[in-house]
């Protein structure tokens, strides 16, 4: 391979062309487009996640609004239609189910320091037995 | 042996011109020691820090909400359907924001603009609700030092609502920028960070919705 072809190569923005020359980056790529190996979604799915969005929002408020449920059951619902709308933001909207597992790490760290810190500080001042 | 164990030393690679494009030297995305960009990672690494503040502010209302003696509560003051209304309306930017973003990656920029540009007045549109609500209690004689649930209810939200405004200034100046051509580096990137940000705020107020609006005190 003469120098030029080389140079013609390596400057490339083909993806596969690299891959050829540079498996390492090629998976360094795969990691940065998809950690997960799933493929990102199209503006159609968003606007699904979307309607699943507002649905779930019109469930909690009539949930607690038409008085349906009450005490330990309502907030029991309440609390997992936040988690799963939080999820799915997280994962669909902010794109860390296709993105590499480094960020999800990250992110999810800081969470689960925060729930855990707080948590203990609540329980500090009897806020569950109050 | 010998042979095996000799490490070659690399030469140092010459960075070429505009490498600062978000792009490695072979067209690949982010020659860093992760493979991943370093700035998208600070981007996730804030956005965790982030947890903790608001963290704090949610925790301490929870435990003040109930500290308002004979003054006004929760009970008294909340107008769900309108926090419903607006809070729809801030789910709904998350929507057009990752449109923007979709956008953004398919290099199409007047679309880009465009879906920045709605997705900054629907944060208005929210900011303007949360100002009206804060009137409103106000004149109904909730003041921030009326009681520790005054307090904290304003703290939180009040830092919920600063967050937003900053997001409306940096999708404002996104949109500027990238009329202008003065976006350095991978445009795509640069949105995506905005929607990063812009993303958090909307999820953080998905938990103060249910928690402070939702759940009863």
């Amino acid at each position: 391979m003469s120098s030029d072809s080389t140079i013609t190569d390596t400057d490339s923005k083909d993806p596969n062309v690299a891959a050829q020359h540079s498996p390492d980056l090629a998976a360094s790529q795969a990691v940065h487009e998809g950690g997960h190996g799933h493929a990102e979604p199209t503006d159609k799915q968003y606007i699904g996640i979307a309607l699943i969005l507002a649905v779930l929002t019109a469930i909690e408020i009539a949930a607690t609004e038409a008085g349906w449920f009450s005490g330990a059951p309502l907030v029991t619902i309440l609390i997992s239609l936040m988690v799963v709308k939080f999820l799915l933001v997280v994962g669909f909207f902010m794109h860390l189910r296709f993105d590499s597992r480094l960020f999800t790490l990250v992110f999810y760290i800081g969470v689960v320091f925060a729930v855990g810190l707080y948590g203990v500080m609540l329980a500090t001042f009897h806020f569950w037995t109050g | 042996m010998s042979d095996t164990t000799t490490h070659d030393t690399a030469p140092a690679e010459e960075i070429p011109a505009g490498y600062d494009d978000g792009q490695d030297h072979l067209g690949l995305p982010h020659h860093t020691a992760t493979g991943l960009s370093n700035t998208k990672l600070a981007m996730w690494l804030f956005l965790g820090s982030e947890c903790l503040l608001f963290g704090g502010l949610i925790s301490t209302y929870m435990l003040y909400r109930n500290r308002q003696a004979d003054q006004l509560g929760p009970d008294q003051l909340w107008d769900i359907p309108f926090t419903s209304a607006t809070s729809f309306i801030l789910l709904m930017s998350s929507l057009t924001m990752v449109m923007a973003v979709s956008a953004a990656k398919r290099k199409e920029e007047q679309r880009t603009r465009l879906w920045l540009t709605v997705t900054a007045m629907l944060g208005g549109l929210f900011l303007a609700g949360q100002v009206y609500e804060f009137t409103v209690f106000y004149r109904e004689g909730l003041g921030y030092t009326t009681s520790l649930f005054a307090s904290s209810f304003y703290t939180l939200t009040g830092f919920h609502g600063v967050h937003v405004a900053v997001g409306i200034v940096m999708l404002l100046s996104l949109v500027a920028m990238l009329k202008k051509n003065k976006v350095l580096g991978d445009k795509a990137e640069t949105v995506e960070m905005v929607g990063l940000y812009w993303h958090f705020v909307d999820i953080v107020w998905i938990i103060i919705f249910t928690l402070v609006y939702l759940v009863p005190a």
